[in-house]
């Protein structure tokens, strides 16, 4: 996103464009407008997802208001798709709605873990990709599939940490490391995260960004919940960037012992 | 005519486009979508399309989530 700003040394890239903010809001479950739109700015983020549903006596306009208000990027999601058709289908759908042909991918096997079908995704991916998308794939927290995704030409590949909305945190961060190093593009930890330090586990692991939704929308105080995310997201990214001490078995003395005093 | 428009039958006069049927149901045509039969309607292409009997309509807007 061009800010007009000297460029950082640090900043997200991610489909050909640069983000200060290594925070992406999920939107959904969030009680009120005004709530949302105290989150968005307390988190600092600069995209935020969106979704595609029936019109109805809608509030899709106040909504629009409020993410324009809040000048940040949008990016469409595919949620509850089934299968790859419906997913292809409602991509396209996004990008005639929003005029982006950015797309948070999401092709789910049931609607009891939200998990996703990697079969049906990696065709989704395919075809999207094809197309002239740039697709960012919801993917199960397999570096195998994620790295078929990215060979497939997807712009980020996005792991779970667990179940989307499940607030379990980080289940395999074996996994998500071993995901760091199977792929060059960006990794976005994206479902999972239940509260603040989730997120900076994501970020020390090499995660590149991560996605948070239901920890902020359904926290007690989103706003104070946002600022939380933030804070953690910054801290986890320095921490990653510091690199970090190995751990050990046994203790390593901070204070010498040459020179201690025979008393 | 009759159509199925987000689920529910709809009786239309015949010769109605797309773009008529998205006028009578949202006021705020921004970032609305349109698909018939299961394809995208283009926007540009919404007043040029004419709607048939029987046809599969979906009218999508923004929302929060995910």
């Amino acid at each position: 996103m061009e800010t007009g700003l000297p460029a950082s040394p640090d900043v997200l890239e991610l489909g050909g464009e640069k983000f200060e903010s290594r925070l992406l809001l999920g939107t959904g479950g969030v009680p009120s407008l005004e709530v949302l739109e105290r989150a968005i700015v307390a988190s600092g983020t600069q995209l935020v997802t969106v979704a595609l549903r029936r019109v109805e006596a809608s509030t899709s306009g106040a909504l629009l208001s409020v993410l324009d208000r809040c000048q940040v990027r949008l990016l469409p999601n595919t949620a509850g798709c089934m299968t790859a058709r419906e997913a292809v289908t409602t991509a396209k759908l996004a990008r005639e709605a929003f005029e982006t042909d950015w797309v948070k991918l999401e092709v789910i096997g049931d609607d009891r873990t939200l998990l996703p079908d990697p079969v049906e995704l990696l065709e989704a991916a395919e075809r999207l990709v094809a197309d002239g998308f740039t697709v960012l794939p919801y993917t199960n927290d397999d570096p195998i599939t994620a790295r078929r995704l990215a060979d497939i030409g997807c712009a980020a590949v996005m792991p779970l940490g667990s179940p989307i909305g499940s607030g379990l945190g980080i289940r395999n961060p074996h996994n998500i490391a071993l995901i760091r190093e199977a792929v060059t593009v960006p990794v976005v930890l994206d479902a999972g995260i239940g509260t603040a330090s989730d997120a900076a586990l994501a970020m020390e692991l090499g995660c590149d960004a991560v996605l948070i939704a239901s920890s902020v929308t359904r926290a007690r105080d989103p706003e104070l919940m946002a600022s939380a995310m933030r804070d953690a997201v910054t801290a986890g990214r320095a921490a990653y960037r510091a690199g970090r001490i190995p751990q050990r078995w046994h203790a390593e003395a901070s204070t010498p012992f040459h020179g201690l005093p025979n008393l | 005519m009759k159509l199925t428009v987000n689920g529910a039958v709809a009786d239309v006069p015949v010769g109605t486009s797309v773009g008529d049927l998205v006028r009578v149901r949202i006021d705020d045509r921004r970032r609305v979508a349109v698909a018939r039969n299961g394809e995208v309607v283009p926007r540009a292409e919404w007043d040029t399309t004419a709607l048939a009997e029987n046809d599969v309509v979906e009218v999508l807007a923004p929302v929060a989530g995910g």
